[in-house]
């Protein structure tokens, strides 16, 4: 999505990595090591509390904690790979996110479909994809969620109802209503959460979507992870219109929630889900978050457009996995030695992924021209680039597996 | 057999899938209540009522998008543009989405999806509304084309294209619709890639595809007059394109025409001809001539109008460039 690329620029920031232990002193030329502090607690520990906090579970409130945890470290392991190169082509890093990745997907059930753009690692691994296959995936390997063939911005599974994973801004917002469309064809009580960026509303697939999502009532939630920038224009700059009244003019009634707290964001999303699987139409949800990172693996973090010291502030304030960290161990609910403990088990399926990801196979070139066409037919010629038909015509079939079977 | 229109064979198509089939449904503009646009889809909003024939808001992007996300969950849509010329709105679904989506999900997802409407030029519609939009369709892999020029095909083709897992495009001609026809009864289907010799003949082929077909066929019946016998191939379909009934054709005759109602540069013909010249050169006498519209918007003007579109004169021109003849009448 970037116009340039830079290598250079990428390992720079990720090869400094994050330090165990290492508290954020704010001298830090990268405004990235600032999270490297998710772990450390300058607070004293207070009294155990086995109860939760709302409606939270303290299994629950772990269960949260450890899950941006493990967003957070896949995404540092990814950057690490893009900086030596394991990773090619536009990688887009959601930290800073986590809160919306966790907030919004963990309270869907398994056979409700997800639909985003191409921020996309974390919110694969939330609706149910292996870290191994995200990981595989982004090396572009045979193991990968999507063969090898999509990369960082295609990442499909639809055994768990992730549907990718799409590369053009706004392009996936109809195939959210077409989804929720096909739900409510066949009468089922799925929901389709689908996500996109700010800057995607200014797109007339975003407009025309909604229209249709109103007309004809479908189970489809819209989710704007308002970062605030797309790539490097504030939205204030495109829009004079705010966000939460982007959608009133399709009768799509809006919300505003704090994606940076995950127990909010959780408790919010859990009781729309229930709404719109109940008949309550599509609805819109301006998710107010805050990218910590560049763009892509190749923009810079801070520059023309916004301000280190603005990053560095949301960095320090506004991290979800601190926020909600420290809310754990005030109430009692989480003490150093768990954080710790949690954190060892993240980075060790991280390192899995990586590994496993190293080892898997290139996807064989003899599998270049396979599914191109789902059905090559019995006559005529479908390729036109030397290759023989006959031998260019591998039969390949669509999975039977997914949401809907074949 | 019975007689049947172009509109009412296309009608019957879509009849007879979704009698057999409850994931195919219609979206288009004015579909449902208003019978279509051009009154394809007449009596089937009676039939199936407002969940399967869906009247869509003048929104091409954002419905043939919807339908491509239906598609994707596993339903089959026939997403129908008023005409091609508007489907241009919706490039983006149809290429970066319905094209690709099989490939970048490593199989996971095929888009059985249909996209069908009127394109090419009607009378006086001028530059926005007369335009054939095959190039832009067939040029992504992962799209199928097909063109049906007769009642019959326009049956068995839709029906084939509605059955097809890829995404299929249907191009059919506005000014055909009224065209009558025998059409097989009962469920008639026919296979993607297969074209029809129209005609036969040792002089010259004639290799077309669309609404083309009528207008290379009676340039062939005057050139018969003159005693030139052109071989007319209809290729039906142009992805898959059925490369050994042109390279047939081509080695009966050593020479060929290619027409087309789109515009020559990087056409469909160009293709043709690249294929000709890669796998029949041996065959060939005489360079390959293509006819397509002139290389201009088209004008409104009646006069200018007739001189921008494929003619029969101008096919009958390209055949004598072919032969070596002298142009003109014999």
């Amino acid at each position: 999505m970037a116009p340039t690329k830079s290598k250079g620029k990428a390992k720079a920031a990720a090869t400094k990595g994050p330090g165990l232990g290492t508290a954020p002193d704010g001298s830090t030329t990268h405004p990235g090591e600032a999270e490297a502090g998710v772990l450390p607690h300058p607070r004293r520990r207070s009294i155990r509390n086995d109860d939760g906090i709302g409606g939270f579970s303290r299994g629950r409130l772990h269960a949260l904690l450890r899950e941006m945890l493990l967003y957070r470290r896949f995404e540092e392991k990814a950057e690490e790979a893009y900086a030596i190169g394991k990773i090619g082509g536009f990688c887009h890093i959601h930290i800073g996110q986590e809160g919306l990745a966790a907030g919004a997907i963990k309270p869907l059930r398994e056979d409700d479909l997800v639909i985003t753009a191409y921020r996309e690692h974390t919110q694969a691994i939330a609706k149910g994809i292996a870290p191994r296959a995200v990981m595989a995936e982004l090396y572009g390997r045979t193991d990968g969620c999507s063969g090898g063939r999509g990369g960082s911005m295609h990442l499909f599974d639809t055994s768990v109802g992730f549907m990718g994973g799409h590369g053009i801004v706004g392009g996936q917002i109809p195939l959210g209503a077409g989804l929720a469309w096909a739900i409510k064809y066949r009468g089922g009580d799925q929901i389709c959460v689908c996500f996109m960026g700010d800057a995607a509303v200014n797109q007339g697939a975003f407009l025309e979507s909604l229209n249709m999502s109103a007309i004809w009532q479908l189970p489809v939630v819209y989710v704007v992870e308002n970062n605030g920038y797309g790539m490097g224009t504030s939205f204030p700059r495109v829009s004079l219109t705010k966000m939460e009244d982007r959608s009133g003019a399709y009768g799509i009634p809006a919300h505003t929630v704090d994606g940076q707290d995950v127990l909010a964001t959780f408790e919010f999303f859990a009781r729309l889900a229930d709404d719109v699987r109940n008949g309550a139409g599509p609805q819109f949800v301006n998710a107010v978050t805050y990218r910590f990172r560049g763009h892509s693996m190749s923009d810079p973090v801070s520059g023309t457009y916004r301000s280190k010291a603005e990053v560095e502030r949301q960095t320090r304030e506004r991290d979800p996995i601190v926020i909600l960290r420290d809310r754990l161990m005030e109430a009692g609910l989480l003490d150093q030695e768990e954080l710790e403990a949690m954190d060892s088990n993240v980075r060790a399926i991280c390192d899995d992924a990586t590994d496993f990801a190293d080892a898997s196979p290139l996807p064989a070139p003899s599998t270049l021209y396979d599914h191109v066409y789902a059905v090559t037919n019995d006559s005529g010629r479908l390729f036109f680039d030397g290759r023989d038909r006959r031998a260019a015509a591998p039969r390949s079939r669509p999975s039977e597996s997914g949401p809907f079977g074949a | 057999m019975t007689e049947l229109t172009y509109r009412e064979a296309l009608n019957a198509a879509m009849v007879q899938e979704m009698d057999r089939d409850e994931t195919v449904f219609l979206m288009g503009e004015e579909v449902a209540e208003y019978d279509g646009a051009y009154k394809v889809s007449r009596g089937m909003l009676e039939r199936y009522g407002a969940r399967r024939v869906v009247d869509a808001p003048i929104s091409e992007l954002g419905f043939a998008g919807l339908c491509v996300g239906a598609a994707m969950a596993g339903l089959r849509p026939i997403c129908e543009f008023m005409t091609f010329n508007f489907s241009i709105l919706a490039l983006d679904q149809v290429i970066n989405n319905a094209a690709k989506m099989l490939y970048m999900t490593n199989g996971q997802i095929n888009v059985p999806i249909v996209f069908r409407g009127p394109g090419g030029a009607a009378l006086q519609l001028s530059a926005q509304h007369s335009q054939a939009c095959e190039t832009y369709y067939v040029h992504a892999p992962g799209v199928k084309l097909v063109t049906p020029a007769t009642p019959a095909d326009a049956k068995g083709l839709l029906a084939a294209a509605i059955r097809d897992d890829d995404p299929v495009a249907v191009m059919e001609g506005e000014l055909l619709y009224n065209v009558k026809g025998q059409v097989p009864d009962g469920e008639y289907v026919i296979p993607l890639g297969v074209a029809e010799r129209k005609r036969s003949g040792e002089d010259v082929s004639i290799i077309t595809h669309g609404k083309m077909v009528h207008v290379a066929l009676q340039a062939a019946d005057r050139l018969s007059r003159e005693g030139v016998e052109a071989d007319v191939l209809d290729l039906r379909s142009i992805r898959p394109l059925d490369v050994d009934a042109i390279l047939a054709t081509v080695a009966r005759t050593n020479r060929a025409v290619y027409v087309e109602e789109g515009w020559p540069f990087v056409g469909v013909g160009a293709q043709i001809v690249s294929l000709i010249q890669e796998e029949a050169f041996d065959h060939l006498d005489s360079p390959v001539i293509r006819v397509a519209q002139a290389d201009v918007p088209m004008p409104y003007a009646k006069n200018l109008e007739q001189l921008a579109k494929p003619s029969v004169t101008g096919i009958i021109e390209a055949c004598k460039r072919a032969l070596y003849l002298p142009s003109g009448a014999a």
